[in-house]
């Protein structure tokens, strides 16, 4: 190795703590963080028929005299305009409605695989993982063709002879919980399994051999142990369901008002950039508190595999 | 203590089928002769031809993957990067706000990252005239900037698992640090990387709503395409287009399984 040489990995050794910190926050920072800072300023601005399509929130008048205009319609308006304040509501609700779907049947299948025989664990967590790997986009669409009115749910429901005539699913609320479920469950099963893989089952032989019966044993016990996985879980599938666009906008009608729907058509068909801004920034203070919820959880088991 | 497994099974069975039967009636109907898409007129491979001949729908996917595997490659530098900065350097000035920024990605809403990176692309457009135009490289930069908080997650897991004692030895053997980094840690934590790679990989190819955000005239996805011929209504060449991807992750999957499963020793 060439005496240069040498000394630049020397360097390169020492200057090692300071750049693994510096590059990763700062591509953060700058596209990550900053990004908000503009986000605030425009949904200040006023919508405009220029390019970009807002105004500048201060330009010099003079020498010394600088002119700031800050706009509040933007807000204003959302507050009074009851469309964008229900739809903030209804997200609110879909999302909460639709995390404890996820619960209801995510807890039992983590708890069956977390039970199961050792061999068959990494098949049936790996099945779970697989539709994720495959196109989001299209696991929405499948449901379009099976909750049609001629569909093969439909269908079925009618060769049961459960239903007289075809039930209209599609472009309702409804269609839109069985997509937020299929879509999110695997985010709700990986940290519950991840929680209760790690579960101390003489914990539960100890209840059992104190006389508690299995069901018993499982609300105070099982249930009280795994709080930390039902938590993450539930943040991983509420946070993004709540500015959720692709199946509200595919699978849900004009009944299903969210709020990244509403962002979204703001943006692309009205152009109005500014009050797009100001939805991004209502929705972003919704989910301050849980952000701070995830970020709690993240730093307790970050030490964690 | 024996313990009753019925409805644990039949929850299981019913979870199961519940997340594989609408990817099967996909792939079954990509073979339907009719356009009706769900009513089954015979066994046909057409849509599969009309997919091949789709100039619009190729010319996406290609920009589709080559966005993607941009995206992979640096994000997994940069997800490395954080991984080791959290792993290696216990305390450093801001740490908490760099766990903040490194996870806020994972479950920020798409549209919220979108509206955000756009409007910045646009500031840095009129103050510094770069990005002179937006697609390629713009998509990019997005994509990075959330991918990375994946790669990150799992990448931190693996440089947890690591026996520290590895890296002291090589150390105490005189290897330099950097040499300690290409020769012992980087093949020790390579089965993440290549996870993280694929995760990053699938992220990007996969995003409609960030993508569209930032996008610019010219520059149009496999997502875009895709979401754009599904609001027209159900399309056999999707269904189509569903059952490639549904087939190539498959046998990535059972590949990697195959080429990452732990060797045994003799």
């Amino acid at each position: 190795m060439s005496k240069n040489r040498a000394r630049a990995l020397i360097r390169l050794g020492h200057w090692g703590r300071p750049l693994t910190i510096a590059i990763p926050y700062l591509w953060l920072g700058l596209f990550f963080l900053l990004p908000f800072v503009i986000v605030l300023q425009i949904s200040l601005a006023e919508p405009a028929l220029t390019q970009p399509p807002y105004t500048a929130l201060w330009h010099w008048v003079d020498e010394g005299l600088l002119e700031i205009r800050i706009n509040l319609m933007n807000f204003r308006m959302v507050w009074d305009d009851s469309l964008y304040a229900s739809a903030l509501l209804n997200s609110l609700r879909v999302a909460a409605l639709s995390t404890l779907l996820c619960l209801l049947l995510g807890y039992p299948m983590a708890y069956a695989i977390a039970t199961a025989p050792e061999r068959w664990r990494v098949i049936l967590l790996m099945l779970i993982v697989l539709p994720f790997w495959t196109s989001f986009l299209i696991r929405v669409y499948a449901w379009i063709g099976i909750l049609k009115s001629q569909g093969p749910l439909n269908d079925l429901l009618l060769a049961l002879g459960l239903i007289e005539t075809p039930l209209t699913i599609l472009h309702t609320q409804t269609a839109v919980y069985i997509g937020i479920l299929y879509s999110y469950l695997p985010f709700m099963i990986l940290p519950l399994y991840a929680n209760l893989s790690r579960l101390d089952w003489s914990l539960l032989e100890a209840a059992a051999d104190l006389g508690c019966r299995p069901f018993g044993a499982f609300l105070r016990v099982t249930l009280p142990l795994s709080a930390g996985g039902i938590l993450a879980g539930s943040l991983l599938v509420f946070i993004p369901v709540v500015g959720e666009f692709v199946i509200p906008d595919l699978l849900g009608g004009p009944e299903t008002l969210m709020i990244g729907k509403l962002l979204w058509t703001e943006f692309f068909s009205n152009k109005d950039w500014p009050l797009a801004a100001a939805l991004a920034i209502l929705l972003l203070g919704l989910l301050l508190i849980p952000f701070v919820l995830i970020q709690r959880l993240e730093q307790r088991l970050g030490g964690q595999p | 203590m024996k313990r009753r497994r019925w409805p644990l099974l039949t929850v299981l069975v019913f979870g199961y089928a519940f997340l594989y039967v609408p990817i099967g009636l996909l792939i079954l109907y990509s073979f339907n002769e009719s356009r009706l898409v769900t009513v089954w007129a015979g066994f046909s491979t057409k849509w599969y031809g009309e997919l091949l001949r789709n100039q619009q729908l190729l010319e996406a996917a290609w920009l589709s993957i080559r966005i993607a595997a941009v995206n992979a490659t640096l994000a997994v530098v940069l997800g490395t990067l954080a991984a080791s900065a959290l792993t290696r350097y216990r305390r450093f000035r801001g740490r908490t706000g760099f766990e903040l920024l490194l996870t806020a990605p994972l479950v920020m809403p798409d549209v919220i990252i979108g509206l955000s990176l756009l409007l910045l692309f646009v500031a840095l457009q009129e103050t510094l005239g770069w990005p002179a135009s937006r697609g390629f490289t713009t998509i990019s930069i997005a994509h990075m900037t959330f991918s990375m908080a994946y790669v990150a997650v799992v990448v931190r897991a693996r440089l947890t698992q690591l026996d520290p004692a590895l890296e002291e030895a090589a150390l105490d053997l005189g290897a330099r640090p950097l040499v300690v980094m290409l020769r012992i840690t980087l093949p020790l934590i390579a089965p993440a990387l290549l996870a993280g790679w694929l995760l990053a990989f699938t992220l990007s190819l996969d995003d409609l709503v960030i993508a569209s955000f930032v996008t610019g005239p010219g520059a149009t996805t496999l997502p875009m395409v895709v979401y754009a011929s599904v609001r027209m209504g159900v399309s056999p060449q999707i269904n189509a287009l569903a059952t490639l991807i549904v087939a190539i992750v498959t046998l990535s999957v059972i590949i990697a399984g195959l080429a990452l499963r732990p060797r045994r020793r003799a």
